[in-house]
């Protein structure tokens, strides 16, 4: 039933130093299907890659708009990220109503972590099971920043999560540089194929199993529509792709873990 | 027997309750709190009334800035108490606060404001609290004040420089807020609020102009309002940052006053 004698409980210490629990509920993010985001100067964009429980049901939502300038997009148990999507909707909107503002990013980043750090520590709580990515523009410029269930955040210049999102990461890696001084269209082709090397071969991306936000200076947080994804799509239609995802990262990056590679079609329906 | 007995002195049919023909004031029936009721139920009594006072803060928006002024007075009821009563407050390299009415109300909202400013200092994120920010949420606390019936009895002026423009905001004791160009409050909106806008309506002011308009508004105060005092202080912010000078003596001469005659 157990991996080992000390997964236990959330408080429980290996002897290694480990706690088991939140190792766990980091594997949980890995469940959902990959997600990517990315800046430049002006622009956070986030994209994701939409599943559906089967074949006669929708794609389920991955991207959750929380106030006119911050958006998530989310990888592991929907529950769990409408608890926090509804908490940083309240938290933006209480902003709002005493500042007359929108919240800084950053900000409220720091929240949602001192809420998710509280469970990696009670016996009587679980750590969440999803993980974030989150898009966001305020007077700082646009901010990615990555959520993990352990509770850590990064202020990242570019991010994958979810299954296979190890291609996704290696591709970003590559091509960060590029980023800050390409132009929206640019940006959005290179988020699209970081996910594009997520997938399988026998998929490729669609307007329908994709999902792209988009939030920078005067643009107030916009989930593409069936029209515009289209138009975003037909920038990296046709492209060749790279091989088997994973195989062909190669030597950049820490190797993969092996949980990491497969993409375990979750015999639950309550992951994206 | 016992039975019996009862029987022959019966329990009262109506009791615990009020006198026939009077009313019964419910325990914990929300219209029996508040200031309205102090004489009945005196265990929560409010500030239904400010008790040292201050009078008129004046704010003025320049072309690249704000100024505000307040002379240093502390009346007790009309009574010159407290003859230093700083008022024009830095609150961040942004923004400037002047307040009028209540100087303890006044002290106790500063120190929540200092506060909030030092707990945004420690985010660490380089983030500054702005005027339009402070002056809403003034707003919001006043008014959550005046609807528990306890207001903070206070006029409060707020300047800044909001994303590079300047702003002038006021917000009285009730919530009420608004933005202008020439603020004056108190007896001060009768008397200064002309002057002010007078000189405005003639075009845009420079900072030395702007500072040398309010201290002859100073002045005017001063001669016609008794609740006011010739030492008083003045703030500028600009996008250089906020200063409040040190108190001034504003020059009085009344030698003239023998030919007033009130009829």
């Amino acid at each position: 039933m157990f991996r080992n004698q000390y997964d236990s409980d959330v408080t429980v210490w290996s002897p290694q130093g480990r706690l088991h629990q939140v190792e766990y509920a980091m594997e949980a993010v890995k469940l959902g299907s990959a997600t990517v985001g990315l800046k430049n100067k002006q622009f956070a964009v986030l994209i994701a890659l939409k599943r559906a429980v089967s074949e006669l049901s929708a794609y389920q939502k991955k991207i959750i708009p929380i106030d006119d300038h911050i958006g998530i997009s989310i990888s592991g148990l929907t529950a769990d990220a409408r608890m926090l999507s509804r908490f940083m909707r309240t938290e933006c909107l209480n902003h709002r109503y005493a500042h007359d503002a929108p919240m800084p990013v950053g900000r409220l980043i720091g929240l949602v972590g001192n809420k998710m750090q509280i469970c990696t520590q009670r016996y009587d709580k679980r750590p969440l099971g999803v993980g974030l990515l989150v898009a966001g523009y305020d007077d700082q410029g646009p901010h990615i920043y990555q959520m993990c269930p352990s509770a850590n955040f990064f202020d990242c210049r570019a991010m994958a999560i979810g299954a296979r999102s190890q291609s996704a990461r290696t591709y970003l890696e590559k091509h960060f540089n590029t980023f800050l001084d390409s132009d929206l269209n640019d940006l959005v082709a290179h988020g699209l194929r970081a996910l594009r090397d997520t997938l399988p071969n026998e998929v490729d991306l669609n307007t329908k199993n994709v999902s792209i936000a988009i939030v920078g200076p005067k643009t107030p947080l916009r989930v593409c529509d069936e029209a515009e994804l289209t138009q975003y799509l037909s920038l990296v239609e046709g492209e060749e792709r790279r091989g088997g995802g994973a195989a062909a990262t190669g030597d950049a990056g820490p190797a993969p873990e092996a949980g990491d590679e497969r993409d375990p079609q979750p015999q639950v329906n309550n992951i994206v | 027997m016992a039975f019996m007995g009862d029987m022959m002195n019966p329990a009262p049919l109506w009791h615990n309750g009020p006198a026939p023909g009077a009313f019964y004031n419910f325990p914990g029936n929300s219209s029996s709190f508040g200031p309205i009721n102090h004489t009945v139920q005196d265990f929560k009594a409010h500030s239904a009334t400010p008790i040292t006072t201050t009078t008129t803060v004046i704010g003025l928006k320049f072309d690249k800035g704000c100024v505000i002024a307040a002379d240093t007075l502390g009346s007790y009821g009309s009574l010159a108490r407290f003859r230093d009563c700083p008022r024009v407050l830095k609150v961040n390299d942004l923004i400037l606060l002047g307040s009028g009415g209540d100087y303890a109300d006044y002290q106790y909202l500063k120190d929540i404001i200092e506060q909030k400013i030092i707990d945004e200092q420690c985010i660490g994120d380089g983030l500054q609290l702005k005027p339009k920010s402070l002056h809403c949420w003034l707003t919001r606390v006043l008014y959550n004040k005046r609807s528990k019936m306890d207001p903070l009895w206070n006029n409060y002026i707020v300047a800044g420089i909001q994303d590079g423009e300047p702003f002038l905001g006021a917000v009285d004791k009730l919530g009420t807020a608004y933005e202008d160009g020439t603020i004056a409050t108190g007896l001060g909106a009768y008397m200064a609020t002309p002057l002010l806008r007078d000189a405005v309506e003639k075009g845009p002011l420079d900072e030395e102009s702007a500072k040398a308009l309010v201290r002859k508004c100073m002045e005017v105060l001063f001669y016609r309002d008794a609740r006011s005092f010739p030492r008083y202080q003045l703030g500028v912010v600009t996008a250089a940052g906020v200063t409040v000078e040190e108190p001034v003596e504003l020059k009085h001469d009344w030698s003239l006053a023998h030919m007033i005659h009130m009829k």
